[in-house]
């Protein structure tokens, strides 16, 4: 298996080199992956949540019936 | 460019990929830092944020970003560990890259570093995502930056002509 390799340029001489990553990069990166893939679930989970109660409380509206807090919430800044 | 400006070194993707494009041995010569980038990276998807790691560390990183796709706009915070940017995926239009400038003023100060970000993903198409980002990288010792990576947040490589111009940046000429 190929391992993923960096390009690095040494500022103090110009020089760039090509190195493979070490595993401790490579896991490091994994673990930035998964920690993203969670919080990016839990941001969309908020928002189709936020726009779920928007739309109830919009139909709400339309019907003349009461709303929850919540609903009220998404309303009222 | 202004006189204050000096281009300390380029590195462009070459004939193969790169998971990571480093710069080291930064002098600690100048006032602030200015990065220009131009990526593009193999994730399955039209964009991909980029990670910024500072002296080898993607963590005490904080952000705030505004974004627009072309058809919404949103305001996040911390979405993308140690955000520093945005690239251009597989599925976009062929050969288009995205743009952007990261500027760290005070780098080699002994306090925390602050950050902003422009980035844009022009592809030629009907969704081209931009962000404005503020961040700050609030390590414990501090330290002056002396090295500064750039990696995709979920792809795995930049391709060929992803390139980064690193700018040292003085007060006076």
């Amino acid at each position: 298996m190929t391992m993923p390799t960096k390009l690095v340029v040494d500022c103090s001489t110009g020089v760039t080199t090509e190195v493979e990553l070490t595993a401790e990069e490579i896991a490091q990166r994994e673990a930035d992956a998964a920690a993203f893939a969670t919080a990016e679930a839990e941001r969309v989970a908020r928002a189709e949540a936020l726009a779920t109660l928007k739309a109830s409380a919009k139909a709400k509206l339309v019907a003349g019936e009461p709303l929850t807090a919540e609903e009220a919430d998404t309303l009222v800044i | 460019m202004a006189l204050t400006y000096e281009a300390i070194a380029t590195v462009t993707v070459a004939g193969a990929t790169a998971a990571t494009i480093e710069f080291t041995s930064i002098p600690n010569t100048y006032t602030d830092l200015l990065l220009l980038c131009s990526f593009r990276n193999d994730r399955n998807a039209t964009e991909d944020a980029v990670k910024m790691s500072l002296n080898g560390s993607t963590s005490n990183f904080s952000t705030r970003s505004l974004s627009g796709s072309g058809s919404a706009a949103a305001s996040d915070t911390n979405l993308v560990t140690a955000f520093g940017g945005m690239s251009v995926s597989a599925t976009a239009t062929a050969s288009t890259f995205s743009n952007n400038m990261v500027y760290i003023p005070n780098y080699t100060s002994s306090n925390a570093k602050s950050y902003s970000v422009e980035a844009m993903c022009e592809t030629n198409g009907s969704t081209a995502y931009m962000y404005v980002i503020a961040g700050l990288w609030n390590p414990s010792p501090q330290a002056a930056i002396t090295s500064i990576s750039f990696a995709p947040n979920l792809g795995t490589n930049f391709v060929q002509y992803s390139t980064a111009t690193l700018y040292g940046i003085k007060n006076t000429v």
